[in-house]
């Protein structure tokens, strides 16, 4: 983040972003570098609780999961966690063309990861707005449409596979009928369209849906927000690469905005198969 | 009297007569600007305490209305919905704003570079921006306390935190959040400038036991505060979006947010506690003119209450519907909490057995944390015990036990570290004679108010009610004038501080006689501390040093600095 990013206030003149409190250039790398590993450490953390919300709810209502994870769509999610990779590798790029003092090899690889950037969040809005359109949201917000049978149901129901039986029997604790209205029935129209044999329960036994979707989507928003605050980093990083700043002299604010890249990068990786790789 | 022959390099003379002569960090630079964004810690931490103390006296004002409520049973000043308000926010302000970064950001923020011999904390700007967070915090609780307030209690619930009508929900759990960070980047900075900052001959087990309980705070605070942070957040989604993770109308378990909380909130209490215990075993052994007892098992303690801290938390839903097995270990865990807790107190018992005690100001409050934090403490173990704890749960046993603990423990250190370094702030000295009149009554009142509270709760009183059985009227009546006694003796603090501040005497560079390396430079110190870092010794060793009474102070005596004496 911006703010271990070392200052280039001028201090003395043979090192210009030397700070005045440290005594040699590399203290004072060291020192970011350790602040901005332990920064990092706490997004760890941050993501973590969510994580472990994932895990309990995963334990304890794992039909919930197969049952609501078909109607992500396994492709986009591909194509996404390709598109963060390929990033990082420019990102690491970047770092390495700092260090060699490669001003324009920096500047177009910082572009790049901007770009890989930007066409994870355009992919991302797709799928948000078809989750939006299907009503398959958290919560309170939860209504699933049935005229509108999801992408990824039709998909799998292409390529023949059986689409998630709902479990014959739900754990009692969830089969209570105080629950809140919506949550009761799951989602609906796994039917090809023009196909008249029910392939499930018209009424799937699933109960709490809205669950799943509320993980997900508070973990892919959390980490969008994260994506988000990475391009501005970058942003920042691009327009100071501009103006000549970097050189292996220097090249701090890189490495950091690197590292900080490379964990977004990192949590994805983990959210991709638990969100959208279930069974 | 001996001469006085200085062993100090020159240039910590010069540094120390420039700042008599008047150049210091306080006259460095002027106008307000020069204070809001600036990058010294010592403004930082000066700064922090000033709004802290404003806090304090916010938290404190509702504390005196929950008081004076309770005077009578049923209605006596206000109505139960701004009861509500009142402890809620007493709570909130109290915790969040006040005691958790408390020690950490003012007083560690001023100390901790100079102790440790560097120029300032290893991110300066960083430290600003904790600052303008806390700020951003404070302001978020005030815009809480006019939209509306809040009546949750300062744990936030679920589900009655999604649902209650009040509008300040919302602004102070972003509060929280903002807060969170503050800390996560204070305890950041904390942790890499201990690492990277330390001067030559500065090894670890020369640092002053302070800077071991801060390095131990912070790795809490950057463990912990995230998922706060997490779970704050999940819960303003939950009441604004209806998210439904938390919610059990929507499926989710309220539970759940019972754990994530006190996941953070049970380490949040030794982030509280062990900054308070640093200052402690400053003091007891400068006041006791006596090395430090146990040096090592007091700074591998701090590690441990750290460590130990983050297996605890289920001690507070025994009576949440945690199954058997779970209540019972984390009922065990709870016990090893204890250990190295005592492991302090005897230390600190045995540092002072055969010193030459000089009750000033700072060892008075020192010893009334020692004795409320044994009891403090040693309630703790009721708590812990799972059949005690049934009874006891939501009690008035639990609120005397918490405030001995964090009021009587972390608020008395803390009084007690702002006498011990006020000198070296300020360059004054304040009314000894009052600051020990002012001891009397915090140290009774705290007493009369809180220890009647242990009675109540084991009779049965539950926490947070508006109104209570006549049986309990002369226990709340008492709890209530301890109260007012405390206020006392806080007002008169702030009158005899603030009057030291304009006609205190000039304060020397070592008016306790102090080993550690704040007390080398002048009070107050230059604005870069030191030109060159001072030779770290031994932190408890006051054999040279040497009382003059012609400035009021100690000076090092004819024997040369331990430099490169081993630390004992």
């Amino acid at each position: 983040m911006s703010t271990s990013r070392p200052a280039d206030s001028s201090a003395g003149a043979p090192a210009p972003h030397l700070q005045h409190h440290f005594t040699s250039p590399a203290q004072q790398f060291e020192s970011v570098v350790l602040g901005m590993w332990l920064f990092l450490a706490t997004e760890i953390l941050l993501f973590g609780g969510l994580f472990c919300a994932y895990a309990v709810y995963r334990a304890n209502h794992p039909e919930i999961f197969e049952y609501a994870h078909v109607y992500l769509s396994k492709s986009l999610g591909a194509v996404n966690t390709a598109i963060l990779l390929v990033s990082s590798f420019t990102m690491a790029s970047a770092v390495w063309a700092a260090q060699q003092s490669r001003a324009r090899l920096l500047r177009i690889m910082l572009a790049l990861t901007i770009a890989c950037g930007l066409g994870f969040l355009g992919i991302k809005y797709v799928e948000y707005k078809h989750k939006w359109h299907e009503g398959l949201l958290w919560g309170k917000l939860y209504r699933p449409q049935h005229e509108a049978a999801p992408f990824s149901a039709h998909h799998a129901f292409e390529h023949g596979q059986t689409p998630p039986a709902a479990p014959t029997s739900a754990p009692g604790d969830t089969d209570v009928s105080w629950v809140f209205t919506p949550g009761d029935t799951g989602p609906r129209g796994l039917l090809a369209p023009g196909d008249t044999t029910p392939l499930v329960s018209p009424e799937p036994k699933v109960h709490n849906v809205q669950l799943f979707f509320g993980v997900y989507f508070a973990l892919t928003g959390l980490h969008a927000v994260h994506v988000l605050a990475g391009l501005v980093l970058l942003g920042w990083t691009l327009w100071r690469a501009a103006l000549g700043h970097f050189s292996a002299a220097y090249f701090t604010p890189v490495a950091m905005v690197g590292l900080y890249w490379h964990v977004v990068d990192l949590i994805w990786i983990y959210l991709f198969p638990l969100l959208y790789l279930i069974h | 009297m001996k001469a006085v022959v200085s062993t100090f390099p020159r240039s910590h003379v010069a540094a120390a007569e420039a700042g008599a002569a008047g150049d210091n960090y306080l006259t460095h630079a002027h106008g307000i600007r020069s204070w809001l964004f600036t990058i010294d810690h010592k403004r930082i931490g000066v700064m922090y305490l000033v709004s802290i103390l404003a806090a304090f006296l916010l938290g404190g004002i509702f504390a005196i209305l929950v008081r004076t409520e309770l005077l009578t049973p049923g209605p006596t000043i206000v109505s139960a919905d701004n009861y509500n308000r009142f402890f809620t926010l007493h709570g909130a302000i109290m915790v969040f704003l006040v005691i958790i970064p408390g020690i950490p950001a003012a007083l560690g923020n001023f100390v901790l570079p100079i102790m440790l011999g560097a120029k300032d904390l290893a991110f300066p700007r960083l430290n600003l921006f904790s600052y303008h967070l806390w700020v951003l915090g404070a302001l978020l609780a005030v815009l809480a306390i006019v939209t509306g307030s809040v009546d949750t209690g300062w744990t936030f619930y679920v589900p009655y935190a999604t649902t209650t009508g009040m509008g300040g929900v919302v602004p102070v759990l972003l509060g929280a959040f903002v807060l969170g960070f503050s800390s996560i980047f204070t305890g950041l900075n904390f942790i890499v400038t201990i690492h990277k900052l330390r001067p030559p001959g500065m090894t670890w087990f020369r640092l002053p036991l302070f800077l071991w309980a801060l390095y131990a705070t912070a790795v809490i605070q950057i463990l912990a505060t995230p998922v706060l942070g997490v779970t704050v957040l999940l819960l303003i989604v939950e009441r604004v979006l209806g998210l439904g993770i938390f919610q059990p109308g929507l499926g989710g378990d309220p539970v759940l947010y019972q754990h994530f909380f006190w996941f953070y909130s049970h380490p949040a209490v030794y982030i509280m506690i062990l900054p308070a215990m640093g200052i402690v075993s400053e003091i007891v052994s400068v006041f006791s003119r006596k090395h430090i007892f146990g040096y090592h098992f007091i700074a591998f303690s701090s590690i441990a209450i750290a460590l130990f801290g983050f297996f605890v938390w289920g001690h507070h839903m025994f009576v949440s519907g945690q199954s058997n097995l779970v209540t019972t270990i984390f009922s065990l865990l709870t016990y090893s909490v204890s250990i190295p807790s005592a492991v302090k107190v005897f230390n600190w018992l045995a540092t002072m057995h055969g010193g030459s005690i000089s009750l000033r100001t700072p060892m008075l409050y020192t010893l009334a944390f020692i004795f409320i934090f044994g009891i403090g403490g040693l309630t703790g173990l009721f708590l812990g015990a799972l059949a005690a704890n049934v009874h006891l749960h939501d009690t008035y046993f639990v609120v005397a036990h918490f405030h001995y603990v964090m009021m009587g423990g972390t608020l008395i250190a803390m009084i007690a570290g702002i006498h011990y370094w006020w000198p070296k702030m300020t360059g004054r000295m304040y009314s000894e004679r009052l600051g020990q009149l002012s001891f009397a009554a915090v140290f009774l009142g705290f007493n009369l108010t809180f220890f009647p509270q242990f009675i109540m709760g084991s009779h049965g009183m539950p926490r947070r009610y508006y109104n209570y059985p006549p049986q309990f009227e002369f226990l709340h009546q008492l709890s209530t004038v301890g109260s007012y006694l405390m206020t006392v003796g806080f007002v008169l603090i702030a009158v005899y501080l603030l009057h030291s501040l304009f006609a205190g005497r000039r304060a020397p560079a070592n008016p306790w006689g102090g080993a550690t390396l704040e007390w080398h430079c002048a009070s107050p110190p230059p604005a870069h501390n030191f030109d060159e870092p001072p030779p770290a010794g031994d932190p408890y060793d006051f054999n040279d040093l040497e009382y003059d009474a012609r400035i009021g102070g100690y000076v090092y005596g004819t024997r040369p600095v331990a430099a490169d004496s081993e630390p004992t």
